[in-house]
């Protein structure tokens, strides 16, 4: 941390700082050790995992697992389904929730604030309530195992992220969007060219959390897609688990597969996460 | 007050308004408004997809008396919901206190904490149910030993056995806590210094102010992740689906509220009962916040609200 170590420190004596990174590292490898053996069991031989007592550092070091467990699954295209119905979602939602938004929070009409009521109403609703109508409506135009249903709703937004941008859009100073307004800019203008340039962070969040929600998905994907050559890599990598569970070596190596990217986007992304988590807790 | 005629203006800004919002007017009607009337009209009939729906009246919420299943999976959502909400709000805290302390390294830690709780759900899952192995887990690696030396015996069976399975899900929970973590820490960093200065000269000892001080001002956050971590539990599905491949096994001991409800729709197709249940799961959604929301009243402090 940057900030100086005032107060922290000066009610703190030496033995209470020694316990307080005692605890701290104890209870980090409480919340490591997981992924340690995940990345470890994923470098062994089935042999090696299943002995006992375990190795907690493998030898020898195999790498086998990967282009195995990546060749098993159709891995790759399990990727690319998964890339194109999370990228396409992030489109869709981004572009959505940000037109919404700046209707609900930058344009003045009558109703708006009736249908901001309604749609905070909504997300009390759970999914499952909706969930068997919308899946008879999607299997009557044929849409059942394709990746549309995964996609469509969400170009029509989302309470919660049109919610945070809303927020987000009325902290912009009016004067901003007037003086715009006055020197002869439609609508469409402002939104293009004064409100969304200056919405980056609030994009940014969102559009982080519609991703990791995507890719993260489990139910949609097993709700409506069928054919494996369609699955995604959270509904491949389950069915591998469920299907080939004596591989446990190759499992392991698609399970890190998938996770890791995902890891390194919160390394990329650290402040946009933590501002985003807190945003939602605070707002609630 | 009397509708006046709208000015030009008025009307140019109702329709850019509507254009505007024309996205999420679709998406009400389609996937919220029409699914709500659909959902609640399946729910009194038996409706399999293949043939059109059959009035059954309230059939189906009688059936719900006496259906086994879905009072085991009520309970199995009440235990997990009224242990793993409330233990992972004291972990969450504990880890965020802990890390108010202000000690070096204090973003590493947080991060090692956090990172747990972003790998994705069957991720970890599959993970969990290699680490939960009773024979070859790492959990019972570590157990097995210890508790040969303490003479209890043999280590739990986890999902091999319907005493245990709840308590690995709970467990493989308390994994997950970073994102509430998150939110506390957040919230601990706004409890204004000044009180707490002012305490410690009174000679007031640190569980007395974190008592008085600091969980009260940080209460909205914890009745916040409470609600969330309750509509949750209601909703728990992907790790007991994929940790017991839909079965919600050993002895439906990890039949969850929803997992019950998606095998009822999908694979019974029993469409019509399954929005019955998945109405009463509305129900009790609203109850348990509305509940919790009533009897936090006293104890939830707003700062500004002038008390």
């Amino acid at each position: 941390m940057a900030e100086p170590d005032d107060s922290g420190g000066r009610g703190m004596s030496r033995m209470a700082t020694i316990a307080a990174h005692t605890a701290l590292i104890l209870l980090s490898l409480v919340f490591l050790v997981p992924l340690l053996w995940l990345i470890t069991s994923s470098l062994k031989t089935d042999a090696q995992i299943l002995r006992f007592p375990p190795e907690w550092i493998p030898s020898p070091v195999t790498l086998k697992n990967y282009p195995g467990g990546l060749t098993f699954i159709p891995f790759w295209r399990q990727l690319g389904n998964t890339l194109l119905i999370s990228s396409l979602t992030v489109l869709g939602t981004l572009l959505s929730c940000s037109l919404v938004a700046y209707g609900l929070a930058r344009v003045r009409w009558r109703g708006r604030n009736a249908l901001f009521g309604i749609l905070l109403g909504t997300m009390m609703l759970p999914f499952q309530v909706t969930m068997v109508p919308v899946f008879v409506m999607f299997a009557r135009i044929g849409w059942v195992d394709t990746f549309w249903p995964l996609i469509v709703p969400h170009f029509l937004g989302s309470a919660f992220y049109i919610f945070l941008m809303r927020q987000f859009f009325l902290t912009i100073p009016l004067e901003l969007t007037e003086a715009a307004r006055i020197d002869g800019c439609s609508e469409w203008d402002i939104y293009r060219r004064i409100v969304l340039p200056l919405s980056k962070p609030v994009l940014a969040t969102v559009g982080l959390f519609a991703f990791m929600a995507s890719w993260n998905d489990y139910l949609g994907p097993l709700i409506y897609l069928a054919d494996e050559s369609r699955y995604t890599l959270s509904l491949g990598l389950a069915s591998f688990s469920s299907q080939y569970g004596s591989y446990p070596g190759m499992l392991m190596a698609v399970t890190v597969v998938i996770t890791v990217p995902i890891i390194v986007i919160f390394f990329f992304a650290q402040r946009t996460f933590i501002q985003g988590i807190t945003l939602t807790g605070i707002k609630g | 007050m009397r509708p006046r005629p709208a000015s030009a203006n008025e009307r140019r800004q109702l329709w850019a308004g509507l254009a505007f919002c024309s996205p999420v007017l679709v998406g009400l009607v389609a996937f919220t408004a029409y699914p709500i009337l659909a959902s609640l009209y399946y729910s009194f009939t038996r409706y399999s997809v293949m043939k059109p729906p059959v009035w059954i009246g309230t059939a189906n919420y009688a059936h719900l008396a006496h259906d086994e299943l879905f009072w085991k999976s009520l309970a199995n959502t009440a235990y997990y919901a009224v242990i793993a909400v409330p233990v992972g709000i004291v972990v969450a805290l504990a880890l965020a206190l802990l890390l108010n302390l202000k000690v070096r390294g204090q973003a590493l830690y947080r991060t090692f904490f956090f990172v747990p709780s972003i790998v994705p759900l069957v991720a970890s899952s599959v993970l969990w149910i290699w680490l939960f192995n009773p024979q070859n887990g790492a959990i019972n690696a570590l157990l097995r030993p210890l508790m040969g030396s303490l003479g209890l015996g043999e280590p739990p069976g986890w999902f091999a056995d319907p005493v245990w399975s709840k308590p690995a899900i709970i467990l493989w929970s308390l994994w997950g806590v970073g994102g509430s973590m998150v939110i506390f820490l957040a919230a601990l960093q706004d409890v204004p210094r000044e009180l707490h200065e002012a305490a410690q000269v009174d000679g007031a000892r640190s569980w007395h102010r974190l008592r008085h001080i600091t969980l009260p001002f940080i209460s909205p956050q914890i009745l916040f992740v409470a609600i969330m971590g309750l509509i949750g539990a209601f909703q728990f599905f992907t790790p007991a689906y994929v940790m017991t491949q839909g079965t919600g096994g050993p002895v439906d001991s990890t039949l969850f509220y929803s997992l019950y409800l998606f095998n009822v729709a999908f694979a019974d197709f029993k469409m019509g009962y399954a929005c019955a249940l998945a109405w009463i799961l509305f129900l009790l959604i609203l109850a348990c916040t509305a509940l919790l929301f009533r009897s936090s009243a006293r104890l939830v402090y707003y700062a500004g609200e002038g008390r």
